[in-house]
């Protein structure tokens, strides 16, 4: 609870309209993607620049409150469930494109932009920002720097780190830094632009990002390509990759999550296959016909049942729509999915997808695979019932085995979603205690109250790793 | 005086009964809906405006989190209902069943002050369920616009004093049918111009488009016998129920959607056909309505199967490759929210409209959301109704069209009160899509006709 003085300052940085405690506005901000997680904040706010974050958090800092920023809580691991309670902070007013240099390849944004909106917008101007997360059409910048999100287009690009040049964050103690700039490069001091990336709000509020565009490549080419076999599948993706291809785009679907993909979707989606790889190239349209040649062959050489090549945009574009759904279509099948987010060497797809599978079998759970195999990241995803408690705990020690077999293969916990408070006590299992020391020294350092989304990232009690 | 904790367990205790809770779980928050929907995009993103949110607020409410205070009774209000957000929900998250029963819910719990209930009970009990009745206002109306009253009425600014929107709604109504127009149809119609009827059909007239919109209703008919229908239409017909189920008076509804099967089910046809997507909408929804009692849900299911819209059957028929003519004009195509994501139809009506020659089809940025008409909600909500009809207009100004077609009765009124707003009457209109087909036929009929005037007078 806040006291009335405490609302009272708030009110007045940000006057009485940007400031909601109301029952229904805090029940609607105790929840992100994340299934089983729900707690209410005390306020919501909505600043409306960076002055009245730097005065919020000087207030909060001072009266130990804590703040969980919230673009559109579309993620997967509780990194805006107020679990402390608090106060959740809004962009809705800070959404705007501020600039796209065209002469430096270059976008200035503030946080609450859509994702889709600036793709869009650059696209216009024949430019390119290649990180597209699924969840782009209502995702924002500012969260999808915090979590350093990917997307399909991750393989050949990178995820949204490789994009980020500079930014503006206002610290808990109410100090704003810059870092970075419109640089090829820059090596004056610690590199506090990649530090923020992927710190999923626990350093400080991120209120203005410099991202980094190219050209839009000359031509794209999509296919799908179907097999029996799963192995045969996941085997695909490793050998493209060794014969030295990159692909834009190298997803992975298998059978039930086609199914419901194509419940949704209705565009013919081969429902009889029991995986499928998604693949796109761009580029110069010789060397994009070149390597799809060669990508096919490579399918059909590990026994691909078909290859077909999408033979219009419109298509192309229906492919990757119904992808991008594929998580919240398994949905349709039970009341809580419950999705994973391992990633493993690309060399190893196909052992993880084997392990996967034989976890399931193992705890008799229902688990879908897909994800961004060329990043060797894939979403395991368990479809449960949150109320069924028995099921829900085998639930838990697959999940536990299955990043164990992550790690053991050289992988981590989470590949692009975030620890958030979720995955916080399997962090050690990736870091190990000193590596988690570390980072809390640095969390420390900024933070030192510990304001920001507190209880996010660090757990209080890492889980104990039963080796298996 | 009222207990208010009383009332508020009451409502609690009564959604968690109604309210299907696996519906509310199958929501998994991704928000993929948010961007779709009108109010959220209205209110700057305010998350208890979106779908996601208003799910989340009847689950907390059921699951006992939050009370179902006034905020929450305001939210619910606050959507339009023009289910937007279920065609992107990849989850098949049916919000419009858990809107409409907790809405009902509301209703039936609410202690009407006694003004709005004794309006509410001619509404919905004496006025809506009764044809005869709907057409001794219509014919009131017809009087009204008639006996010069209207003008008198008009000049004298004594409107003004209505609350809001009624005045100008006022404004738009179309001509009314004069009382003797009111004729009763007949029951049974053959198709124009072919030997063997190429479908069996009968037309649904729906209440307000049988009386107000008359000619439009007209048209329909004669669409269908163009294109080859034999049409019946059953006088046992009624109300589709829409008005009661949106408005929490979802036992009326029933009533009137066993009434409707009743009168449908025994003739022998290959589709029923709707004209407005709002009863249509609903009209295929008649199985969920009836879900609890076995012996309706099986009649309903049969009845649901054969129900599509004019536009569908128009162009199952190939009437786009009938001659279609009209004057050269720039046309764009408002989705009537319900016929879209309800009855799933949107390609059609515009296949329609491209194969009229003169018309260059221009599509408007987001056709597909809500004009804000939705029912009454232009009337009981019209702050947010008229902010979502000025940017719609600002979007149908962009295509430069002089004619903006619809496919229902509410959007097409609300059309027309957007060109009246923003002063467009002298270059723009609004019209129902079966109204230009029939125009563009007898259009391309008659210039056919003068083609071969000329050519009989060269020869
Ligand atoms: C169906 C679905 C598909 C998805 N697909 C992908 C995918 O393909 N790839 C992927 O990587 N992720 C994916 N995600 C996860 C999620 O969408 C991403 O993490 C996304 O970047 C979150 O954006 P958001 O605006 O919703 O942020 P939120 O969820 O609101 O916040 C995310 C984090 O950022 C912090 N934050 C937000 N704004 C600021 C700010 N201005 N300053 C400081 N901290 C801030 C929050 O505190 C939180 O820790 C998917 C999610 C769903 C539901
Ligand atoms: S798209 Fe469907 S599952 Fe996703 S938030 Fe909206 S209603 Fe829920
Ligand atoms: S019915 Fe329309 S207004 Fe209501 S939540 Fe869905 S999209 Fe929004």
């Amino acid at each position: 609870m806040l006291t009335s003085e405490v609302k009272k300052l708030l009110v007045q940085i940000v006057g009485q309209e940007n400031y909601k405690d109301s029952n229904e506005m805090r029940l609607v901000y105790s929840y992100d993607a994340t299934p089983t997680f729900q707690s209410l904040p005390d306020a919501v706010i909505s600043p409306r620049n960076k002055e009245e974050i730097q005065k919020i958090l000087q207030l909060c800092n001072e009266q130990q409150i804590p703040i969980v920023p919230r673009g559109s809580g579309t993620n997967l691991c509780a990194g805006t469930c107020p679990t402390q309670g608090g106060i959740v902070l809004l962009f809705t007013h800070m959404d705007k494109i501020l600039e796209i240099d065209e002469e430096n390849l270059t976008a200035t944004v503030q946080p609450g932009v859509i994702t889709l909106d600036l793709i869009n917008a650059v696209e216009e101007r024949g430019l390119f920002y290649p990180p597209d997360p699924s969840s782009m059409k209502i995702s924002t910048i500012g969260g999808n720097i915090n979590e350093n999100s990917g997307g399909l287009r991750g393989l050949k690009y990178g995820v949204t780190r490789d994009y980020v040049l500079g930014l503006e964050a206002v610290l808990p103690n109410g100090n704003i830094i810059r870092t970075g700039g419109k640089l090829a490069k820059d090596v004056a001091g610690y590199d506090l632009t990649r530090l923020f990336v992927g710190s999923e709000g626990t350093l400080g509020v991120v209120t203005e990002v410099l991202l980094k565009l190219v050209p839009m490549p000359e031509t794209k080419s999509t296919m799908l390509v179907l097999y029996e076999d799963i192995d045969a599948a996941a085997r695909s993706v490793s050998k493209i990759i060794s014969n030295r291809i990159i692909p834009t785009t190298l997803e992975f679907l298998d059978k039930p999550t086609l199914e419901v993909v194509e419940d949704f979707a209705k565009i013919g989606l081969p429902t009889h296959a029991n995986a499928v790889l998604l693949i796109e190239q761009d580029g110069p349209p010789e060397i994009v016909s070149r390597d799809m040649e060669k990508i096919a062959m490579v399918c059909r050489e590990e026994q691909a049942l078909s290859v077909e090549m999408a033979a219009t945009e419109e298509e192309a574009d229906a492919l990757r729509t119904a992808r991008r759904s594929a998580l919240s279509a398994l949905a349709r099948m039970k009341p809580t999915t419950i999705l994973e987010d391992a990633t493993v060497p690309r060399s190893k797809i196909s052992e993880m997808v084997r392990a996967i599978n034989e976890i399931a079998a193992k705890y008799d759970l229902n688990i879908c695979t897909f994800g961004h195999a060329g990043d060797g990241n894939l979403h395991p995803t368990c479809l449960t019932d949150a109320r069924n408690e028995e099921e829900m705990e085998r639930v838990e020690h697959a999940f536990a085995e299955i990043f164990d077999k992550a790690i053991a293969l050289g992988g981590t916990i989470t590949g692009e979603h975030g620890v958030g408070e979720m995955k916080s006590p399997y962090l050690e299992w990736k870091l190990g205690k000193e590596g988690v020391e570390a980072m809390k020294a640095i969390k420390q350092a900024f933070d030192p109250n510990n304001i920001m989304n507190p209880g996010k990232m660090f757990a209080k009690d890492s889980r104990k790793r039963v080796l298996v | 005086m009222r207990n208010i904790e009383n009332y508020a367990s009451e409502v609690q205790q009564e959604l968690k009964e109604r309210l299907d809770y696996d519906e509310l779980m199958n929501c998994m928050r991704c928000g993929f809906c948010l961007p779709s929907c009108p109010t959220y995009t209205q209110t700057n993103k305010n998350e208890a405006a979106s779908p996601r949110g208003r799910i989340a607020l009847m689950k907390g409410v059921v699951d006992g989190v939050i009370e179902p205070d006034e905020d929450f009774e305001e939210q619910l209000n606050l959507c339009l209902g023009c289910r937007a957000c279920e065609p992107v929900c990849p989850s098949g998250v049916k919000y419009g069943h858990l809107l409409e029963e907790a809405r009902d819910v509301l209703e039936q719990k609410k202690k009407h002050k006694w003004p709005v209930k004794v309006m509410r009970h001619l509404v919905f009990e004496e006025f809506f369920p009764k044809k005869d009745r709907i057409r001794r206002l219509n014919n009131l109306l017809w009087l009204y616009q008639k006996s010069g009253v209207q003008k008198v009425v008009q000049k004298s600014k004594v409107l003004n004093v209505l609350p809001g929107n009624l005045a100008n709604m006022e404004s738009i109504l179309p001509e009314i049918p004069a009382p003797k127009e009111m004729k009763n149809r007949p029951e049974h119609l053959d198709p124009f111009n072919v030997e063997a009827p190429k479908k069996r059909v009968a037309f649904f007239a729906g209440c307000l488009m049988d009386t107000m919109f008359m000619p439009t209703n007209d048209a329909t008919v004669k669409l269908l016998q163009l294109a080859g229908c034999e049409v019946f239409i059953p006088p046992a017909q009624g109300c589709c129920g829409a008005l009661h189920a949106h408005s929490g008076e979802k036992n009326g509804a029933k009533e009137l959607a066993k009434q409707n099967i009743r009168a449908f089910e025994e003739l022998d046809v290959d589709y029923i056909i709707s004209n407005a997507g709002g009863c249509g909408a609903f009209l295929i929804d008649y199985d969920h309505l009836l879900k609890d009692d076995p012996e309706w849900y099986e009649r309903a299911k049969a009845f649901v199967l054969k129900t599509k819209d004019i536009s569908e059957v128009l162009v199952e028929l190939d009437f786009h490759e009938k001659p279609l003519a009209v004057q050269p004009q720039v046309v764009t195509y408002q989705d009537s929210c319900h016929l879209r994501n309800v009855m799933r139809t949107s390609s059609a009506p515009r296949k329609l409209l491209k194969s009229i020659e003169g018309v260059t089809f221009k599509e408007m940025k987001d056709p597909d959301q809500c004009c804000g008409s939705a029912g009454v909600y232009n009337i009981v909500q019209q702050d947010m109704s008229m902010q979502i009809l000025d940017s719609k207009m600002e979007k149908a100004k962009a295509t430069q069209a002089q004619t903006i077609v619809t496919a229902n009765p509410g959007c097409l009124l609300q059309m027309k009160l957007g060109i009246k707003r923003e002063k467009m009457e002298s270059n723009a209109k609004a019209v129902h899509i079966v109204d230009l087909l029939l125009e563009a036929y007898e259009g391309a009929a008659s210039g056919e006709d003068n083609i071969r005037e000329v050519a009989v007078t060269d020869s």
